[in-house]
């Protein structure tokens, strides 16, 4: 109830003045001073409200705009063209593109992110996890375009030998069915788009690992533990809200990545049943190779099918916090 | 937090390869034109170019097909006059778009404008329009990359069914009967077109709807329709993945043919198989007729033409400018400009540039029409 009824012009309430308090106060320059930061601080939040609204305002309408013109259903039509009168476009193949390349991409990602984690703070030897840790980061410096040039010219031309192979012996399934076409699918994205999300997941699982409490871990070997349980017990379930965090860092560059996809993907607007056939799209590669051409309908449409990206990412991010919400027992806090 | 501190070097490390990156994508993608070369071009012809009392600058943008043709006029025209000319090769829409906002002079576009188009511009061109004034040609070739096999007959017919998905193998009959004593390997067709919104996808499409409805059924236009095939960005990433891949079939511009990618003849009906060159494409251009109303000279192509060694597979770029009403300063330098592309000596240098020159009896139209702006 008091935060409700605060008054803007009252002074804060100050029930323990801290030390730094009352050193400003010994040099009389409480009342104006505070006063003015509060006001900037708060004028500071606000704006970003009204920016942050003001932009969800203006893609909605331009979107609206859009929808309401669209020929065919926006959310099952595989098709996009904006030019056609009436214009025909549907988000059904980026929306599953985005999604597929995604999982792929996290599922190679977490787990080799999470053992370099624990080899960098619990197995190597300190003057080997400096060095290491300092390329990881410069791995996450290197610009999209430059992975993107990396896949096309690199990876797409080795990926026959894995690609033979998945084939032959995880053809069946269907999703490992390959008819020979140049290996630009969904697979070759997913990953080097787990390369690209490797360093975020790896630097902040580090430093959830470097923190887990050191008086557990201890007490754990002196009971007779070996490392690997160490890890098990201790280090592992105390950092796995942060790794999860972590792990959504990563998958929101892995939703959103465009030049790199746009560059190593053969972009066609159907779904392919197998990750190794050429095919498919993602929301942020058809903004950019579309939007060059785009009349303003066609700039209308990609708005709207970048709504849909960002309430996905949104919805993403709201589950995360809701699986890390669940598990606050093992934060930082408590230890 | 630690990780931010270790960051910050990284980062400004990465800010170093950004700003590099960027230096060098700006550089563009789709041109082709190989620098030093153009200036072998004769020098007389600098001489011919009339400048009137042309002065300042123009920023333009449009069509990105025609840009390496922009960029040697550009070069001849700068060096005669002093005029410096800044063609940003934003695309057709990009160019339509700044010049019904009255930002440019005049804009490049692969397609003439539109009603509500010619509608907007009523508004910058006080007193007249926006017309097209056709200035550039291309022939849109196809290129193929089959092991064993260096000349490839196809018709439009077949062309439409293997880029519909409905012939999928190069060993397939009815490519084998367009091709007698050719032998056509087993060998799975990996068709390619373009990921991105284009003029040439559209004349291409525009082609195959015209001369092969019952096997290409789509409405056509800038965005690929068809199901099946593979894609890449840009004429440049057609021409890449066609000559990287056996067994792969794609269309582009003629000059991204260079660099041994072979193309196929078209079978028009004509005696004999038409390759793609810029003769050739001429040659179709001129079965065009205009239909455009007053000024205005967009062009309507005959795909159909059997004429003797016509290729209608091309994609005609306009200049699009207003009748009357232009900007007084920037009248004099639009005028002369457009006055030495359209000339003799300017549509010249297109050959040379992989492009196709415009037809006598459409280009004297055009320069008829350039000496009555105002």
């Amino acid at each position: 109830m008091d935060i409700t009824t605060k008054n803007t012009d009252a002074p804060p309430p100050t029930p323990q003045p801290s030390v730094a308090e009352q050193k400003r106060a010994a040099r009389g320059a409480t009342r104006p001073g505070d006063r003015i930061f509060l006001g900037l601080s708060r004028g500071s939040g606000i704006l970003l409200l009204v920016i942050m609204a003001a932009i969800a305002v203006f893609l909605t309408y331009r979107a609206s705009l859009a929808i309401s013109k669209d020929d065919v259903n926006f959310f099952t039509a595989f098709e996009w063209n904006t030019g056609l009168v009436p214009p025909r476009f549907g988000i059904a193949v980026l929306a599953f593109g985005t999604v597929i390349s995604s999982i792929i991409a996290m599922v190679i990602a977490v787990p080799i992110a999470v053992a370099i984690a624990l080899f960098l703070t619990h197995y190597a030897p300190r003057r080997l996890s400096g060095p290491i840790s300092y390329v990881i980061d410069l791995l996450a410096a290197v610009p999209s375009i430059v992975y993107g040039l990396w896949g096309a010219l690199i990876l797409v031309p080795n990926m026959n030998g894995l690609f033979g192979w998945l084939d032959e012996y995880l053809g069946w399934t269907g999703i490992f069915e390959w008819q020979g076409g140049a290996p630009r699918s969904m697979l070759t994205v997913g990953i080097l788009l787990a390369i690209m999300i490797l360093p975020i997941i790896t630097n902040v699982s580090r430093e959830v690992f470097r923190q887990a409490p050191q008086m557990i871990e201890e007490a754990a070997l002196a009971l007779g533990a070996t490392r690997w349980e160490v890890i098990r017990m201790a280090v592992l379930p105390f950092g796995r809200s942060g790794v999860i965090s972590a792990s959504m860092l990563g998958l929101g560059r892995a939703l959103g990545e465009t030049m790199a996809v746009a560059t190593v993907l053969s972009p066609t607007f159907d779904i392919q049943t197998s990750l190794l056939d050429p095919g498919g799209g993602t929301f942020a590669q058809n903004i950019a190779s579309k939007f060059g051409e785009a009349t303003e309908m066609g700039r209308d449409a990609l708005i709207a099918s970048g709504l849909v990206l960002f309430v996905i990412t949104l919805l993403v991010n709201g589950a995360a916090r809701a699986i890390i919400a669940r598990r606050k027992e093992y934060s930082g806090a408590n230890a | 937090m630690k990780l931010q501190r270790m960051n910050r070097r990284a980062l400004t490390l990465g800010a170093l390869v950004v700003s590099g990156a960027l230096a060098l994508t700006a550089c563009g993608s789709d041109d082709t034109s190989d620098g030093g070369d153009n200036s072998a071009a004769p020098s007389a012809q600098a001489g011919n170019i009339k400048c009137d009392d042309a002065k300042g600058q123009l920023l333009s943008d449009g069509s990105s097909a025609q840009k390496n043709a922009i960029d040697a006029w550009v070069k001849q025209f700068t060096a005669a006059c002093g005029v410096q000319i800044n063609y940003k090769a934003g695309g057709s829409g990009a160019g339509v778009t700044a010049f019904t906002q009255g930002q440019v002079p005049f804009a490049g576009s692969d397609s003439a404008l539109k009603p509500d188009e010619v509608e907007a511009s009523k508004k910058i061109c006080s007193g007249g329009q926006g017309i097209d004034l056709p200035m550039v040609g291309g022939p849109i070739a196809v290129g193929f990359n089959v092991s064993g096999v260096d000349k490839l007959t196809l018709d439009a017919p077949t062309l439409a069914k293997i880029f519909n998905d409905k012939i999928k193998n190069w060993n397939d009959p009815a490519i084998a009967k367009l091709n007698p004593g050719v032998k056509l390997p087993d060998l799975k067709i990996q068709a390619f077109h373009r990921s991105d919104e284009s003029g040439t996808t559209d004349n291409f499409t525009k082609y195959l709807i015209a001369t092969a409805k019952s096997d290409f059924p789509y409405e056509g236009g800038k965005a690929w329709q068809a199901k099946g095939g593979q894609s890449a960005p840009q004429s440049s990433g057609v021409a890449a993945q066609v000559k990287q891949t056996n067994g792969a079939i794609g269309y582009f511009e003629l000059s991204y043919a260079k660099e041994g990618i072979k193309t196929v003849a078209l079978d028009t009906g004509a005696g004999t198989p038409v390759e793609a060159t810029v003769d050739n494409a001429t040659k179709a251009i001129a079965d065009a007729k205009v239909v455009g109303t007053g000024k205005d000279l967009a062009l309507e192509l005959n795909y159909a033409t059997k004429a003797e060694g016509a290729y209608p597979m091309v994609l005609v770029t306009y200049e699009i400018v207003c009748d009357k009403g232009n900007k007084a300063d920037t009248l004099p330098a639009t005028k002369a400009f457009l006055r030495y592309i359209a000339s003799e000596d300017g549509q010249k240098i297109l050959a040379e540039n992989d492009y196709a020159p415009i037809p006598d009896s459409i280009i004297s139209k055009v320069r008829t029409t350039i000496e009555g702006l105002s």
